[in-house]
């Protein structure tokens, strides 16, 4: 393995890409490999979004994967049950979670999972050969023409990752849960991706929980890409609950038709590095997107939202309400953009960030922006900064609450109006709980788990 | 008063822009192209002591070095530096004594800007800089200003009389490394206006800089430092116009204003720099560098432009809050129509502890203009208590045109407080409808509308320049409507 000091990360990844293309390859499905040629080519052109990069102006991407990590292509032998270790913490799911550990779908003698009304859960991998029809007609749809160089990076290594089905008039109670693991000896870096695809009319619930379980650093670079057809629903969750060592980029894209609903909540509980990037693209009239964050970060953390909402249809609607509460000497960065197109009219997008820095060594960066091309349009931004309301603190200090209980629920009403969001009740208590505990400190981990890690 | 509404009803209607005339003076200019040889024929020109000629060479070594911005929401076309000439006066036989020697076809000029450089027409009390190209032509009311020991004279005059003054400023704001246009300003500039404020003195005027690009190819380059000392105030307006010409001309400028304790500046800008033709033909590409430092405790620095001119602006007015309890203050109006692009805003840069910003920013698009809001504020560790308040909004006036709003917030104190809003809107049927029954026409509901929108800006413009501007809105307006 080659240390990255001396070369480019460009160079290093493009190296380790033809040394060990034969075994990416091998333990992958033709149609991604197919895929793989143009993105190292794509990402030769578009390199690392480094110094000087618009979107990235904030988040240090060279130490990020300058880290010395272990990555490998053959499927791995996971020497313990994880079963016996792992117990998710949110309780009245049903059903059993799906399993990606580092990176690539946990084969517990079962290829998918299927649930009521044909909906079909499993891995990637194996899906791009069963269903190719599907796959084909969705994977590298959405995130392939992206000017992200790390997009491209995951299309040229990723093997494995969830594939979620619903066809047309699918309906589901219970959410499918996600829960992504990363768990070494040592070091490791993970690129996997998902692809979720709602046909016309289904509603589809998933949930995603990641977690490390061992103290190593990771890496993971993930891209997901999300259809939603005419008229479904989509509701998705992601709790974000990583040890410090650990850093994370998450690239979603989410492509909407005519009267979709989407609605995407991000938790981010802990984590050393986080970078979410939301795109979404409204590609049909009347489709509605929600797109909600809530971040609480404190010691050295670092947690970064981009969101790009592509008003391409008339008559959309999106909201966008990212929420963050930054301590020690935790740094956050938010950045929205909307962009209504020429001839997108009657746009209705909000977007509304809010920051409170506990500390003054806390920092906060947060760029709300609007590209607009449309006249009949109503759009609008706001973004604070501030602290708690030292009027507030005193009415309830004044009535026998003392003064860390009142801090405490006012950063939790603070908190709460993001939670709110969530669709899936039993998801939206679990997660009330959890930020309440993570707000006292007393969250480093899932509960149930009897990992020590965090 | 019947009349009157005509006149005006008029001179909206008309919708051109009416001070595209050009003035046949004898010109005296270097040819075109720029090099090291250039700047000591510019300096030389201009009988400059010898640290103006390092400054500027130094300014331009370092220009070479540099590449020009791209980063702006702006389709700039590919600028040849050497197609364009860098010194171009109205020739002067010997220096003035009086007005009377000032060549005619000048004070005409003026005279048509509505310009008031004959001292018999000072009744409107302000004092005036005119800067024709590259050369102030004649300041007034000198004398007057000079018994209070306030300095209002051209650059080239200050750099000649009050060496001192303009070795310790210039620069200290914005040094000729801070970006592309701001090195080329530093190693070519020609004049501009140079105003001192002594300890303790309000300054009984405004005061005024109008400037004139006159002759063709040629990029003006002027550079204005204001220092205001100790318990002054002052107010600063700044014009500027040009003739309609096919081609396209380059105009970077430089703003500097210190202010020290307990001082008060205002600076007031009315852009209306040729647009370019309904075609998006010619035009001036317009790159200002301005910013202030409140250097003092209780310092303040406000700056409100009106902008309206311009194939291409490429500005942002900022303020530096160094002083605790400082004020910095923008309100904006901007306004583009038929291919224009402007690309403009400010920054707030907060150090003192206690300072507080506002920033206030209309942008007004029409025809297949694009309009940008592009701000940044910026709240320092030490800057305890820090209060920013932005509202940033844009009316669109058709549906080919843009408008976009590219904020930047950056906190790093806990205890400060920092808002910021924006909105989109058109004008609304209703409001339209809502005039039209009251038989007002929908070309003057909609100036009607847009005024009242742009008010908060225009009311903190001084009088004359309120009045102005007004119209100036109405007539770029002009035609955008149906």
């Amino acid at each position: 393995m080659s240390t990255i000091t001396n070369i480019s990360l460009e160079e290093h990844f493009l190296d380790l890409y033809r040394k060990n293309s034969s075994d990416i390859a091998d333990n992958s499905a033709p149609l991604m490999n197919s895929f793989r040629e143009n993105a190292i080519a794509r990402l030769e052109e578009l390199k690392f979004p480094l110094n000087g990069n618009e979107a990235y102006k904030y988040a240090d991407i060279g130490s990020v994967f300058k880290q010395d990590l272990v990555k490998t292509f053959a499927s791995q032998k996971i020497s313990f049950n994880i079963r016996e270790i792992f117990h998710c913490d949110v309780p009245d799911l049903n059903t059993e979670p799906l399993l990606l550990v580092n990176g690539r779908f946990y084969n517990n003698g079962l290829k998918y999972k299927k649930l009521p009304g044909g909906i079909i859960a499993g891995s990637l991998l194996q899906a791009a050969n069963d269903y190719p029809e599907i796959v084909e007609k969705h994977y590298g749809r959405y995130a392939g023409e992206s000017e992200d160089g790390l997009v491209a990076l995951n299309t040229a290594f990723a093997q494995d990752g969830i594939f979620i089905y619903a066809p047309p008039g699918a309906r589901m109670e219970e959410p499918v849960q996600i829960v992504n693991i990363m768990i070494s000896e040592k070091g490791l870096m993970a690129q996997h991706r998902n692809l979720f695809v709602a046909a016309e009319g289904a509603e589809l619930n998933v949930v995603i929980c990641d977690h490390t379980l061992s103290a190593h650093s990771f890496l993971t670079n993930s891209v997901n890409e999300v259809y939603a057809g005419k008229g479904s629903q989509v509701n998705l969750t992601k709790i974000q609950n990583e040890h410090n060592g650990s850093s994370q980029i998450t690239h979603s894209y989410y492509h909407q038709e005519g009267d979709s609903n989407l609605v995407s909540n991000i938790i981010s509980l802990h984590g050393g590095f986080i970078r979410n990037n939301v795109n979404v693209k409204l590609n049909g009239e009347h489709a509605e997107n929600h797109s909600t964050g809530l971040y609480l970060s404190d010691q050295g953390q670092y947690i970064d939202n981009f969101v790009f909402i592509d008003h391409a249809s008339p008559n959309c609607f999106s909201n966008q309400l990212y929420k963050g509460v930054l301590d020690d000497t935790a740094r956050g960065a938010f950045t929205g953009r909307i962009l209504v197109r020429r001839d997108a009219q009657k746009t209705n997008a909000y977007q509304s960030n809010n920051n409170m820095l506990l500390t003054n060594n806390a920092k906060i960066y947060s760029r709300p922006q609007l590209e607009i091309y449309a006249d009949d349009v109503k759009c609008s931004h706001g973004s604070t900064v501030g602290q708690l309301d030292e009027n507030a603190l005193f009415y309830l200090r004044s009535r026998g609450i003392n003064y860390r209980e009142a801090r405490l629920m006012m950063m939790f009403a603070f908190a709460h109006d993001v939670i709110q969001n969530i669709k899936v009740m039993s998801l939206r208590n679990r997660i009330d709980d959890l930020v309440n505990k993570r707000l006292r400190g007393e969250l480093s981990r899932c509960n149930n788990c009897s990992l020590q890690c965090g | 008063m019947q009349k009157e509404q005509d006149q005006i009803l008029n001179e909206v209607t008309s919708g051109e822009y009416k001070y595209g005339f050009y003035t046949d003076i004898e010109q005296d200019s270097l040819s075109k192209g720029l090099n090291e040889d250039v700047i000591r024929t510019i300096s030389d020109k201009k009988g400059e002591p010898e640290f103006m000629l390092e400054f500027r060479l130094k300014a331009y070594r370092h220009w070479l070095t540099m590449k020009m911005p791209r980063w702006a929401h702006l389709n700039i076309p590919e600028i040849d530096y050497q197609d364009q000439i860098y010194y171009s006066a109205p020739k002067q036989k010997a220096k003035l004594k009086s007005l009377d020697e000032v060549d005619p076809e000048l004070l005409e000029t003026f005279n048509k800007l509505g310009i008031p450089l004959e001292e018999q027409k000072h009744l409107s009390g302000v004092a005036v800089d005119a800067v024709m190209d590259s050369v102030s032509v004649k300041t007034t009311f000198k004398e007057t200003l000079a018994e209070l020991g306030i300095i209002f004279c051209s650059f080239s005059e200050a750099v000649r009389e009050y060496p001192d003054l303009v070795k310790q400023y210039m620069g200290s704001v914005v040094p000729y490394t801070d970006n592309f246009f701001a090195a080329l300003n530093s190693a070519v500039f020609s004049d501009g206006s140079f105003c001192y404020i002594p300890k303790g003195v309000k300054c009984p005027m405004e005061l005024s800089t109008y400037f004139r690009i006159n002759a063709a190819n040629t990029g003006q380059f002027e550079r204005t430092l204001i220092v205001a000392e100790d318990n002054t105030y002052v107010s600063y307006l700044e014009g500027c116009t040009a003739p309609m010409r096919d081609e396209n001309q380059l105009h970077a400028a430089i703003v500097e204003i210190v202010a020290l304790e307990n001082a008060e500046v205002k600076y007031a800008t009315v852009q209306n720099w040729y647009p370019g033709n309904k075609e998006g033909k010619g035009g001036i590409y317009n790159f200002v560098t301005k910013r202030g430092i409140c250097k003092g405790d209780n310092s303040k620095i406000s700056w409100t432009q009106v902008e309206t001119g311009s194939a291409i602006t490429w500005k942002y007015p900022s303020c530096i809050l160094r002083g605790h309890n400082t004020t910095g203050e923008f309100y904006s109006v901007a306004v583009t129509n038929n291919y224009q692009q402007a690309d403009t805003g400010t920054k707030m840069i907060h150090i003192g502890k206690n300072s507080k910003s506002i920033i206030v920013s209309k942008g007004i698009s029409a025809g297949r203009s694009n309009n940008s809001y592009r701000g940044l504020v910026k709240v320092l560790r030490g800057a305890e208590n820090a209060r920013n308040f932005s509202q940033c909004d844009s009316l669109l006036l058709g549906d080919k045109c843009g408008a976009h709003t590219f904020p930047y917030i950056e906190s790093d104190n806990h205890t400060a407080v920092i808002e910021h809003e924006a909105t989109t809107s058109k004008i609304g049927e209703d409001q339209i409808f809502y005039c039209n029954q009251r038989g007002i026409s929908t070309e003057d509901a909609i100036g009607l509308i847009v005024n009242g929108y742009a008010k908060e800006v225009l009311n903190k413009l001084p009088m004359e320049f309120a009045v102005e501007a007004q119209k100036l809105l109405q007539i770029s307006l002009e035609g955008s409507v149906g």
